[in-house]
């Protein structure tokens, strides 16, 4: 039985007392990172007190904890996201980035060969092009994208082409820019129709909707522990226990092998394989707390609560600002999360940011590391709305007032 | 709104709202050169005409916000028809301006005071300093600048 109030939730969350240029702070920047709740800034800080120890080695009591914290973490994780082999499928990464560079340059580098084609699409974040491109160098591989429509969804109609050749498709689950959310099932199945795998970057879908990766049917997962109400420096790589067997170490050094001897080593198996030398640990702890309150929460209860504050502020935006404020995504909340982007006419989006600093409001302007979707759109900056299970309607009151207060000075 | 009045004076609204030495010149002869921040995605051109050691000329294209843009405007006036040892000295104190120190790691640190009278003008620019994340903005055509002048040498 779950319980959800988002007030509850805000006076959870240390930071949303600040008071940031004499205005109650008014946080519109979850998609770049969310606020941690108490609970988890309590964990790690009662990890660092009672339990801190290196883990996998020592046999004292403090250790012995810190090792079933970190595995705990672990196994957290792997139910949060039902993972069909449970722990034995997670591996911790730095974040979401790492994550791809791990898919990229261990099971990529094994299993991908001149003319093989991985598939993208436009709406991709850097962190899920810039390792294809490195191994496109490396490789001779290719990196094919699907378009995006005008609509700003995914242009599948050519999908059948697209795939030819293709070993790997790998896609954003929630566009970070657009709020787009992509059919993962769908593509799921047409990818394993031509014998693909698919990849998804659930940085931001993670954080506001349940994920299930059986349900999905999909082989490889990355996220970051930031984007869901954990501490900055842990991501998660998710793959099938049978996938994962078979990848080559990614990094070399401590814990991630099993013999090292004069003449060459043995890597270790599992995870720990992924995970050289000593892992951030108060960082798992505080992932595991945050995976604890988002149970709590109930992740289909922040789903329907962001979406209830993206209708309104799609909403308020389109009534009040409509001719001066374009927004960029869906205007819509069907297939949509809580990541409003918007193009502020005449004015650039650091300027609008700027001035909504003034007011405590916290956005995010700028390309987003998506630079090919803005060019697609012919923008070289948006300010980004988004939200948390915290948000409030009265936080896109602030904000809107603000806007106006934008347009003025510069317009 | 104190701090955002020190960050949007009046004078780089004035800049902003009508860039000095906005265009381009024939290259070649003259220098091209690109910059971009990749924080924002902005991109600037700089024009630069050279004759006997002297910045005969210079213009600039580009897009960018009203930092970027109003740094870029008054850089252009504060060194056209300068001879390049002046200029290399106004981007060496201009970036001395631009300069977090170690101090502003401590809460409510305050910038360093730099020596003022050099810049003219461009003082009115100090006031990036307190927002950390807009100094690239500002400094996106000074390095831009130094860039052509080192492809020039």
């Amino acid at each position: 039985m779950t319980s959800f109030d988002p007030r509850l939730v805000r006076h959870d969350i240390p930071l949303l007392e600040r008071v940031i240029n004499d205005h109650p702070i008014t946080y519109l920047d979850s998609g770049a990172t969310s606020l941690p709740p108490r609970a988890v800034i309590e964990a790690m800080s009662r990890y660092y007190e009672l339990r801190h120890a290196n883990v996998h080695r020592s046999v004292f009591q403090t250790a012995s904890e810190a090792t079933a914290a970190y595995e705990g973490a672990r196994d957290a994780t792997a139910r949060f996201i039902n993972a069909p082999g449970g722990a034995e499928e997670v591996v911790f990464t730095k974040n979401t980035t790492e994550s791809f560079n791990l898919l990229a340059k261990s099971w990529g580098w094994a299993n991908l060969h001149d003319g093989d084609v991985v598939l993208l699409s436009e709406m991709e974040h850097h962190a899920n092009i810039v390792p294809w491109f490195q191994l496109r160098e490396e490789r001779g591989i290719d990196v094919r994208f699907i378009p995006v429509t005008d609509e700003f969804r995914l242009d599948l109609t050519n999908l059948d082409h697209l795939l030819n050749d293709v070993k790997l498709v790998s896609v954003t689950a929630m566009s970070n820019v657009l709020g787009t959310i992509n059919p993962v099932k769908e593509l799921a199945v047409a990818a394993h129709d031509v014998g693909a795998l698919i990849a998804i970057d659930a940085a931001q879908s993670v954080a506001h909707g349940p994920t299930d990766v059986h349900d999905l049917d999909v082989d490889f997962v990355a996220f970051s522990g930031h984007k869901m109400l954990g501490p900055t420096g842990i991501g998660v790589f998710w793959t099938r226990e049978l996938l994962l067997a078979d990848m080559p170490p990614f990094l070399g050094g401590g814990g991630m092998i099993a013999d090292v001897r004069l003449d060459g080593y043995t890597p270790a198996s599992g995870p720990t394989r992924f995970e050289a030398g000593t892992p951030p640990i108060a960082e798992a702890v505080g992932l595991g707390a945050a995976i604890r309150y988002l149970d709590g929460l109930g992740m289909a209860n922040v789903d329907k609560h962001e979406e209830e504050l993206t209708r309104d502020a799609l909403h308020r935006l389109e009534e009040q600002f409509a001719g001066r404020v374009r927004v960029i995504g869906p205007n819509n909340v069907t297939d949509r999360g809580a990541v409003i982007s918007l193009d502020v006419e005449g004015v650039h989006a650091h300027d609008v940011a700027q001035v909504l600093d003034q007011f405590g409001v916290c956005v995010r302007p700028g390309h987003h590391c998506a630079k090919p979707l803005m060019r697609r759109f012919d923008l070289v900056a948006t300010v980004r709305v988004s939200y948390g299970p915290y948000s409030l309607v009265q936080d896109t009151d602030v904000l809107l007032e603000a806007l106006e207060h934008a347009i003025k000075m510069f317009g | 709104m104190s701090n955002l009045e020190d960050l949007y004076r009046e004078i780089i609204l004035d800049h902003y709202r009508s860039p000095r030495n906005r265009g381009e010149l024939a290259s070649p002869p003259a220098q091209r050169v690109e910059g971009f921040n990749p924080l924002c995605g902005d991109e600037i051109v700089v024009y630069l005409n050279v004759e006997d050691d002297v910045l005969v000329d210079i213009k600039l294209t580009g897009q960018g916000c009203s930092i970027s843009q109003a740094s870029s405007s008054m850089m252009s006036s504060a060194v056209k028809g300068k001879s390049l040892a002046q200029v290399r000295e106004a981007i060496t104190s201009f970036k001395q301006l631009m300069t977090v120190h170690a101090t502003a790691l401590q809460e409510n640190g305050q910038p360093v005071e730099a020596d003022l009278r050099a810049l003219g003008e461009l003082a009115a620019l100090q006031g990036v300093v307190k927002f950390p994340v807009r100094i690239k903005c500002a400094t996106l055509a000074w390095n831009t600048l130094s860039q052509g002048l080192d492809d020039l040498s």
